[in-house]
């Protein structure tokens, strides 16, 4: 039975096949340290302001005391605006790349101008927004023109996200259907989109993640440095979270220290809280997983 | 939504639209003195190639191939893979439109029409049913799979559709095993079940022809025998062109048969003819006979 014995050659292998895995693990904990301890650290430095008060009042005594409701209501306006332009937009736009487009240069220019699109620096979009949406649309600072910026930044992570869920369907069902004499929209309808669904969902959610999270494109767009009021519609001003813990960390004296911890909390609680909503939804997916 | 217009200009020549039926008759003729043959000679064929190749690029997988096929007729189609079979299939539905690349030359006429001038060439697919090698349940209900194409032709009445998903599935002798279970998946099936299922499916688009494309290969000896009944049963009501890699297969079910070689068509002629060794080229006795392929 000579023949089963590991060979010096085998037991190397394996001591550096042992390394290997050791190291790797290594480097992945390395990757999650920083989280938990961005995350232990804003908990232990943010947690004593927190109260329903502080979710729900607006800032007073120069931003240096109160809430920050008038924020946490402008980042949703925010989200949801760029949502609203951004999703119909990008879905319709990740079906045609996907579902009706052929592989010619007009297709490749646009996947270029996608992946570009994605790498432009975020403040370069914000000076962008200023000079398309606030002066030549003349929307003035205002939420419309913030989301509007917000949306094109994150347009490129809706489509890409959308086409894959769209290509993660396999091509034998759109053949099925179309020797059935479907249409491509028949079959889009009927079997590609229920199916892409959560896919699509799961991009939408963590590009709500991203645009809650971004200054740049905002300060300059539609995001007021103090405003003590609710936003009445999508041309007024506001304020926004992200803005806000920049503002109070780097612009205005006296603050106490836990103040924006607090609001540095609150938002990277919304950030995770839409993130595992989409692990949520990729989870329910690969359960129904229907092939 | 993508035009199909620009698409016929691929195509070569039109000229020789006009005389089908009459080339078709004399043709059959021709073929001459098949012993009792249940499809009717005389009829109108439901399919004629005439000169057919198929190319993708400058690769040339179908040479110049002519056959027909008769109304209630199982056409066998037998050869070795790359023969160029799969996509004569794909060119008799225009399903040629989805590969890039892929150009059909020469004349296919279904009904007597050009399938590249039928104007709606989704009704041209709705009459033309097609079986996978692999079965495809649509990863929706066993009910969805089979109503869907009638949904899509417009049928909305509900009782209409229990009906139409009830016969489909008894004639593709589904119904007993999935009649309790209509609402869960189609793609969770056994994949026997699977093919019946696609073979219903193809049958709720009520087709004048059904392509089957090897549909044995994943399927077990006992669901292909169950098929090979429910084919002999569905030959009353349309024709159907049978490809198989299975030449006993072919044996069993075609009332002809063409061999296929490396993109050409050596032979058509009466099955037993091609398997008693009446044969116009050695090579087609050797192909049945199991000594090459």
């Amino acid at each position: 039975m000579a023949g089963f014995e590991a060979s010096a050659l085998n037991r190397r292998d394996q001591k550096v096949e042992r390394l290997i895995r050791w190291l790797f693990l290594l480097m992945t904990l390395l990757l999650i340290l920083p989280v938990f301890v961005i995350l232990i650290f804003l908990v232990i430095k943010g947690w004593p302001v927190m109260s329903m008060e502080f979710l729900f009042t607006e800032p007073s005594n120069g931003m240096t005391a109160g809430g920050i409701f008038p924020a946490l209501v402008g980042t949703v306006w925010l989200v949801a605006v760029a949502l609203l332009f951004s999703v119909p937009i990008g879905v319709a736009a990740a079906i045609y790349l996907s579902e009706y487009a052929s592989d010619n240069w007009l297709t490749r220019v646009i996947n270029l101008a996608i992946i570009n699109l994605a790498g432009v620096p975020s403040i370069v979009h914000a000076l962008f927004g200023v000079g398309a949406f606030v002066l030549f649309f003349g929307f003035g600072t205002s939420i419309l023109a913030a989301s509007l910026t917000l949306g094109i930044m994150t347009l490129p992570v809706v489509i890409v996200s959308t086409r894959e869920a769209l290509q993660a369907v396999p091509m034998a069902f759109r053949e099925a259907c179309w020797n059935m004499g479907a249409t491509r929209w028949q079959t889009i309808r009927h079997v590609v989109l229920p199916n892409a669904l959560s896919g699509i969902l799961t991009g939408i959610i963590l590009e709500v993640s991203r645009t809650a999270g971004e200054t740049a494109p905002i300060m300059f767009t539609g995001a007021a440095f103090f405003l003590p009021f609710l936003p009445q519609g999508v041309f007024d001003e506001t304020m926004a979270l992200s803005l806000h813990l920049f503002v109070i960390s780097t612009q205005v004296p006296n603050v106490p220290e836990a103040l924006p911890y607090g609001v540095a909390l609150v938002l990277i609680g919304i950030v995770l809280a839409m993130n595992s909503l989409s692990i949520a939804f990729r989870t329910v997916l690969r359960r129904r997983k229907k092939w | 939504m993508v035009s199909d217009s620009g698409h016929l200009s691929r195509f070569g020549h039109q000229d020789n639209r006009k005389s089908p039926q009459k080339n078709g008759l004399t043709d059959a003729g021709a073929v001459g003195t098949p012993p009792e043959p249940r499809p009717v000679a005389g009829d109108p064929p439901k399919l004629v190639v005439r000169n057919v190749s198929i190319s993708y690029g400058k690769k040339m997988v179908l040479r110049d191939v002519s056959f027909e096929v008769r109304q209630n007729e199982i056409f066998g189609i037998i050869g070795p893979s790359g023969s160029g079979k799969t996509s004569l299939l794909r060119a008799l539905n225009r399903m040629d439109f989805f590969v890039p690349g892929m150009s059909v030359q020469g004349s296919i006429l279904f009904g007597g029409r050009e399938v590249r001038m039928w104007r709606n060439v989704y009704a041209l697919r709705r009459k033309i049913g097609v079986v996978f090698p692999l079965p495809v349940g649509l990863p929706l209900s066993v009910y969805d799979n089979v109503s869907l194409a009638p949904r899509l032709s417009g049928v909305r009445d509900p009782r209409r559709l229990d009906e139409i998903v009830e016969r489909c599935l008894q004639r593709a002798a589904l119904w007993d095993e999935v009649k309790d279970r209509l609402n869960s998946l189609g793609s969770l099936l056994s994949g026997g079940q699977q093919q019946r299922l696609t073979i219903a499916r193809a049958l709720s688009q009520e087709p004048d022809l059904l392509l089957l494309d090897e549909f044995s290969i994943a399927v077990d000896p006992v669901t292909t025998m169950r098929i090979e009944d429910v084919l002999q049963g569905l030959r009353q009501e349309m024709s159907i062109i049978l490809v198989t890699n299975l030449v006993q297969q072919a044996r069993r079910l075609a009332d002809r048969t063409a061999f296929f070689l490396m993109g050409e068509c050596v032979e058509v002629g009466d099955t037993e003819a091609i398997f008693s060794g009446d044969v116009k080229d050695p090579r087609t006795r050797a192909y049945v006979e199991g000594r090459f392929g």
